[in-house]
């Protein structure tokens, strides 16, 4: 069993108990432990249940690379599936439940697939389950995705926040252990801002608990005076529980900062991402240690030997009290040698080797322990927990010679370096034979901006693995960052630690070297998913060669912990079995994030009411108040009727038309676009930018503009008018306005860059009031001020000046077809402009009007709608706007592509207007049907329904629309079927039904 | 070829499995093929299927630089849907879903099709109109579609909140018979039927120059060796361009990296594909639990098929708000695809200024879905010198004008 020793424990304060509570179950650990320590302190071996095969499960690891240890942590609004227990901070109260598993941890079900794996192997679900047909959709997959999944669903919305931070630095250092914290010093000493993240809580990394000495100091101790040291520097910057989740192009760091995970409900954010921009990045991340692939390697009570020393070291609690080690390497005797001074029992070391380790070897032996050369794990036997290990000859087929009882098992397969953010943009590997292991190319390093590297990688990371090694590996990393980010490089003295010699590791892909198929087909490489070294080995045969076909075809590595512990494992079974060699074969692609993050993090502020900017106009809470149905608009929220007493939005509307018809109106069209366009080749811009003539405009006029894109299509329209010489001010619509002012500035910038013209939006700097109907120049004359009589400002005039007490620009344009007055007032009188207008206009009337109204009146007249006539495959001459199209231009953006056979063709659609025989509404977007059907068996079309509403001053329904030769066919009635069931006949009419000769809007 | 199926598996169990035969032979190339198809992607070993299939044509090689199905075929979100809004799109899509419906039978290989529903949000009034548009087209043109209302909305996806306080959920375009499909597989199971006609599939070779004679396609370059054809078919998505340069021809693309992520894998909680175009994101939930999102494409053209943070922080903050509780759902890993972009965002699918050699590329952001189709197409494009289904395609409709705008109804073409 396993449980906590009165000894040992350096990261728990002992004095400090917290409850908690695991199935409901409740137990007790200590300030300091993790979720994982304390479930082993409290002997609770078995954590969870694996993806496929729901086999039992226990805690492998101690950190970041658990695959197994994934629980359902929280209630309610804080409710998180799939939290690593290994790396889940204990605090008083927690409560975790297991997973994947029906009905309970200790009694699942699902476990009939783990007495099925035979056949169940890798890609089984590719070769079956096709009969019949539709059982895939109703019976095989819904309970293939039942019992697949980990976690349970959050059903809450998120109780906590999240915020980013940006930041800028010289060096980013990623991970704080020994190699991390003197790369951070050496690069500082240069005068380099550094900024040091580690995702654990505590620093030093592996160092304490591996021992040895640095600067003739034991490591714990040289942690803590270093990072002492470190915090006083002004230059330098160290966060703890903050992960580098990723690198990315030109320096771009990615940092996950658990804020307080640890302390749930604390006031301020849950998480921070700190998006920084770093001149260089040391990857000092450490290494993982490999499990070996042996038959029952994933019974509860198997641990990585490095984790199990972790927990004795770190949190005082013992695996097990019987323990058999297996290796390949020197490490792993670390945890014999400490599991027996704490006075575990360690039954034998089982070294693959023939001629075992070296000096820890002999201290191991000195010690006592029994150890084994040449012999490996044949199989663990148990079920939920480890009962015994059957050993055999390491270079054998796993026949065994002796069967041990024990309770828990230390297993080392060497290490592989963490080279997941070196490798993330774009930094090469190479495999190191000796060493056998992937470790950070040097002269293939990611590179930033300049085509230079912007990573080093240092210490363990780097492939370093004695401490002697990684003091003078990371001593000399820190200074090359700080020095390739431009910092010359002081005088300091080396970093050194006391040589610990190791002797060589044998690679172990498999164990026993030879193991029979019954034994691969219990060896486990990916603990989550449920891939066993046989798996690799049919996807080998099967064809499914390439790693990633491989990783794909078997789901290696594909789990949670993205194959922390099963890549290397798997790529070097898959190289053995094709015969290849291990680089040959290469790694799978590593991808951000180096572990999950979480998705309110990557959100950061913006959620609920700051999703997005809400933009809001001068009158905006005016409108609130008078009853505004609210449309969005872009980032504007418009209203599209104001609502009235007991009417619905469609009475609303009605009312609105008919007022600004009989009497008066107002609109709010602050949100239209105002591009001022100025400089002495504004003219000659604004004529390659628009269809028409906009050079010739004299100073004082207006000029209705079309813009198309180099594709011929209109993309804009609006009213620009010319200020001076040099200045225009254009005007488009709401949700053109940013888009135009890019398309501006992109032709400027790219292709006249050499044209003197500067573009500014002014769209939020004016509030602009739309007074229209027969009355409108009634209410205006009632407040005084400037001339508005038709000779002073004809039809298409715009004119500075005084209305009441405000200072106004007033166009005269009408996209009503009334008389109208568009007047223009700095956004901070806007709300006064309007409530005075409103008040002026009492007497005759006056009632705002919202967006359905505008466009009720725009089709009555005819008007096209960017977005409702135009769709990005329109072009002037399809709505009759051959008007608007300067002839007398040599080029405009779009003319040439209007020119193509296409777009020349008298077979077009072209804007009518329809008319249903019965007066009824045409259907929104209906097609009208013709004759026959094409050569892919759909029915022959022959147009389409663009704007259709109820017209309040006809009283029937109006509709324009695009049809084919339309203009040509007028009189004719065409069919269209809708949606719901009903076919439409409408006849094609002239698009303008009201005031064609546009009396109204010229008075 | 043996086939696949539930005995055949329990018969392999018993000598644990170490019966199973190739699922595709990996060969070396032949001096000389009737057709050569350049990229094993979908679109490439679909349309290397179709031949053999549909015209008896099987002396083929597929050759592919990398891995089969490595490209595009291996990265996308594999949503499948035919509710476009356009003629041609709607009609090539459609044949594509009704292919994939019998594919996993076709094949004997299941690619786990899976016609869950998709789902486009109208989030905009203008939204609303235009899907409204899309529903009354997709009548004419036999593509099962609907507008529902919120309600309805809720109902297919209860984890859904409709009254973001920015841009509400009213209504949506949905068609019931789409869904998704799982890409490796469609890639792998094409692989195992052209291999089992006797095709070459020719992986871990790069073409590096096509061979011309008189304005004809003689055959190609490649890093093992030269190898001659009668035909030509060029299907290599984001590289298209480099490949029509090697033929003497430019083509209309631009190459751009498409981002997508996974969640970690949680227990079913979303049936049907959810798609936000307003906010620009999209989910739906793999069956192994990962909920697969997408987004946008990068705002400038590259070659590396990296993920990059910004399009991602945007798609997610977007989903956080139509569906609030993947807030405290982990991201597990995100990755980037080139994609091959036209000037209309539809694909080409054409005849091409060499004689004899053929293009089938620019299927862009949304081109798995279309795989079975766009093979079927350009099979018989390359087999009889013309297709119903690719005549509106062609790459003259660039210099005509006739676009087949998309955008039009959705923002995004997935
Ligand atoms: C992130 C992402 C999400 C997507 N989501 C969806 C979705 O949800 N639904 C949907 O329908 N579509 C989606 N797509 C689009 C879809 O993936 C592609 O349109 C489709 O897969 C393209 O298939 P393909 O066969 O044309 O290209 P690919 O699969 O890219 O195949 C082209 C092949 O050509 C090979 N090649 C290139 N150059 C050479 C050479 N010189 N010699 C030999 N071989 C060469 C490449 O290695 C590659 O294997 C998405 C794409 C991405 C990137």
């Amino acid at each position: 069993m396993s449980a906590r020793l009165a000894t040992y424990g350096r990261l728990i304060d002992r004095t400090s108990k917290l409850d908690f509570t695991f199935d409901g179950k409740p137990m007790m650990g200590f300030e300091g432990d993790t979720l994982a320590s304390a479930l082993l302190a409290n002997d609770q071996m078995l954590v969870g249940r694996s993806f496929k095969y729901h086999r039992p499960r226990g805690v492998v690891a101690s950190g970041a690379e658990e695959p197994n240890a994934l629980v359902n942590l929280g209630e309610g609004a804080r409710f998180e599936p799939n939290q690593r227990a290994t790396t889940t901070e204990l605090f008083g109260g927690l409560a975790a439940r297991s997973q994947n598993h029906w009905p309970t941890l200790e009694f699942d079900v699902g476990q009939v697939n783990s007495y099925l794996a035979r056949f169940l192997p890798a890609g089984f679900y590719y070769k079956m389950f096709m009969y019949p047909r539709s059982f895939w959709k109703h019976v095989y997959e819904p309970f293939i995705r039942q019992s697949a999944g980990l976690g349970q669903p959050p059903k809450e919305r998120d109780a906590d926040t999240y915020e980013h931070f940006h930041v800028h630095t010289d060096v980013v250092v990623a991970g704080g252990g020994v190699a991390g914290l003197i790369a951070a010093k050496a690069a500082a000493q240069s005068g380099a801002r550094v900024l040091v993240l580690e995702q654990n809580a505590h620093w030093g990394g592996r160092a304490p608990v591996d021992g040895g000495r640095i600067d003739d100091w034991p490591t714990d101790g040289f942690v803590e005076r270093l990072v002492k040291e470190l915090e006083g520097m002004a230059n330098v910057t160290l966060r703890a529980r903050c992960m580098v989740s990723g690198l990315y192009d030109h320096g771009y760091v990615l940092g996950y900062e658990r804020v307080s995970d640890h302390v749930p409900g604390a006031e301020g954010p849950r998480h921070r991402l700190w998006r920084i921009r770093a001149k260089q990045v040391i990857v000092a991340t450490g290494a993982i240690e490999r499990p070996l692939a042996f038959a029952g390697n994933d019974v509860p009570g198997v641990m990585l030997a490095s984790a199990m020393r972790d927990y004795l070291v770190n949190w005082g609690v013992a695996a097990g009290e019987r323990v058999i080690v297996a290796t390949n390497n020197d490490d792993a005797y670390r945890t014999a040698i400490t599991l027996k001074k704490a006075g575990v029992e360690v039954l034998r070391i089982l070294d693959a080797r023939e001629t075992g380790g070296g000096a820890l070897m002999e201290e191991a032996r000195r010690l006592g322990i029994r150890i084994d050369c040449g012999r490996a794990v044949g199989k663990v036997t148990g079920g939920k927990r480890v009962k015994a290990v059957q050993i055999c000859a390491h270079q054998g087929a796993g026949g065994a010679l002796e069967e041990v009882a024990c309770d828990a098992v230390a297993m080392s397969g060497g290490w592989s370096p963490a080279v997941h953010l070196w490798s993330h943009c774009g930094g090469k590997l190479t495999w190191d034979d000796t060493a056998a292991m992937f470790r950070p190319d040097e002269s293939r390093a990611p590179t930033g901006a300049d085509g230079k590297p912007m990573a080093v990688a240092t210490g363990a990371a780097n492939g370093a693995m004695t401490l002697e090694a990684i003091a003078a590996d990371a001593f000399a990393a820190g200074r090359k960052a700080a020095q390739a980010a431009g910092f010359k490089l002081k005088r300091a003295s080396a970093v050194k630690a006391d040589p610990a010699p190791e002797s060589a590791i044998e690679p172990v892909w498999m164990m026993p070297a030879r193991a029979r198929v019954g034994l691969r087909a219990k060896a486990w490489l990916d603990y989550q998913n449920d891939v066993k070294v046989s798996d690799v080995q049919l996807a080998a045969r099967e064809g499914y060669e390439s790693v990633e076909h491989t990783k794909r075809y078997t789901t290696l590595g594909m789990a949670t912990d993205q194959g922390k512990l099963s890549n290397i494992n798997g790529l070097a079974v898959l190289a053995d079995t094709l015969g290849a060699a291990i680089p040959a074969v290469g790694t799978t692609t590593f991808r951000p994030p180096y572990t999950p993050i979480s998705m309110g993090a990557i959100g950061g502020e913006a959620r609920g009411e700051v999703f997005q900017p809400l933009r809001r106009t001068p009158m905006y809470d005016w409108h609130a108040a008078h009853g505004a149905d609210w449309e969005p608009v872009g980032q504007w929220r418009r209203p599209f009727a104001y609502v009235q007493g007991g009417e619905d939005v469609h009475q609303a509307v009605n009312r609105e038309v008919k007022n600004v018809r009989q009497g008066v109106g107002l609109l709010d069209v602050s949100t239209l676009g105002k591009l001022l366009v100025k400089g002495p080749d504004a003219g000659r811009f604004l004529d390659m930018l628009y269809t028409n003539m906009m050079s010739t405009l004299k100073p004082g006029k207006c000029r209705y503009g079309l813009m198309c894109n180099e594709n011929g299509f209109l993309i804009d329209d609006g009213v620009v008018a010319r200020i001076d010489e040099e200045t225009f001010l254009c005007h488009t619509t709401t949700g053109g306005a940013d888009r135009i002012h890019a398309h501006m500035e992109e032709w400027l910038q790219t292709e006249w860059w050499d044209w003197k013209v500067y573009t500014a939006n002014l769209t939020e700097q004016f509030a602009q009031i739309a007074v229209v109907g027969p009355k409108a120049r009634q209410v205006l004359e009632k407040l005084g001020g400037m001339d508005l009589s038709k000779e002073a400002l004809p039809f298409m005039d715009w004119k500075d000046g005084a209305i009441g007490n405000f200072q106004a620009r007033v166009f005269r344009i009408s996209f009503s077809g009334e008389l109208s007055f568009e007047i223009a007032v700095p956004a901070s009188q806007g709300l006064a402009f309007w409530e005075t207008l409103m008040e002026a206009g009492r007497e005759f009337g006056i009632m705002p009007y919202g967006t359905e109204a505008l466009h009720v009146l725009r089709a009555e007249k005819g008007f096209i709608m960017i977005g409702d006539e135009t769709d990005g495959t329109v072009i002037p001459q399809d709505l009759g706007l051959g008007w608007a199209i300067s002839k007398k231009k040599d080029d405009y953006l779009g003319k040439r592509a209007q020119e193509r056979s296409f777009m020349a063709s008298p077979d077009r659609w072209k804007l009518v207007g329809l008319e249903t025989t019965d007066g009824s509404v045409l259907p929104d977007g209906a097609y009208a049907v013709a004759e026959g059907s094409n050569a892919n068996g759909q029915r022959n079309t022959q147009g389409r329904v663009t704007s259709t509403y109820y017209s309040p001053t006809l009283g029937r329904g109006i509709a324009m629309g695009l049809v084919h030769r339309g203009p040509d066919r007028m009189g004719e009635v065409i069919e269209f079927p809708g949606t719901d069931g009903k076919t439409y006949s409408a006849k094609i009419v002239d698009p303008v039904v009201y005031d064609k000769d546009g009396e109204k809007q010229n008075v | 070829m043996k086939r696949y199926s539930v005995f055949a598996v329990a018969r392999e169990a018993l000598r644990h499995h170490t019966g199973w035969e190739r699922a595709w032979r990996s060969p070396a190339p032949k001096r000389r093929y009737d057709v050569v198809i350049v990229g094993a992607g979908g679109h490439g070993l679909a349309t290397a299927y179709y031949l053999g299939k549909n015209f008896g044509i099987t002396n083929v090689a597929v050759i592919e630089k990398g891995w089969l199905g490595g490209g595009n075929t291996g990265r996308n979100t594999t949503i499948i849907r035919s509710n476009y809004l356009q003629d041609a799109s709607a009609a090539i899509y459609e044949k594509a879903r009704s292919l994939y419906e019998t594919m996993s039978q076709d094949l004997n290989y299941n690619v786990m099709f899976s016609p869950r529903g998709v789902m486009m949000l109208a989030q905009t009034q203008h939204e609303v109109r235009g899907y409204k548009r899309t529903a009354h087209a997709n009548l004419l043109q036999g593509v099962a579609t609907e507008f529902i209302s919120p309600a309805r909305v809720k109902e297919l996806v209860p984890i859904i909140h409709l009254e973001g306080p920015r841009y509400p959920v009213l209504g949506a375009l949905w068609q019931p018979r789409g869904g998704t499909a799982r890409h490796d597989a469609v890639a792998w199971g094409y692989a195992r039927a052209c291999s089992a006609m006797g095709m070459d599939i020719i992986q871990q070779c790069e073409v590096t120059g096509v061979r011309t004679e008189n304005g004809q396609v003689r055959g190609v370059e490649t890093t093992k060796g030269a190898i001659d054809c009668a035909k030509l078919g060029i299907v290599v998505a984001g590289h298209s361009s480099v490949l029509a340069q090697m033929a003497g021809f430019r083509l209309p693309i631009e190459s751009l990296a498409l981002q997508a992520l996974v969640s970690e894998p949680i227990k079913p909680c979303m049936d049907v594909v959810v798609m936000a175009n307003t906010v620009h994101g999209y989910m739906s939930q793999s069956d192994k639990g990962e909920m697969v999102i997408g987004g946008g494409t990068d705002g400038f053209n590259n070659y590396t098929q990296r993920g990059s943070f910004h399009h991602i922080e945007e798609t997610v903050r977007a989903l956080i708000e139509t569906f609030p509780m993947i807030s405290r759902l982990k991201m597990l890993r995100q990755w980037g695809g080139i994609v091959d972009m036209t000037g209309d965002r539809s694909p080409i699918l054409s005849k091409t200024p060499l004689e004899g050699c053929f293009v089938n590329c620019g299927w862009g952001t949304g081109g798995f879905k279309a795989i079975p189709g766009s093979g079927w197409a350009m099979a018989e494009l390359m087999a009889t010198g013309a297709s119903p289904l690719a005549a509106e395609f062609s790459l003259s409709r660039f210099r005509e004008g006739r676009f087949i705008d998309e955008s039009v109804a959705a923002g995004v073409a997935h």
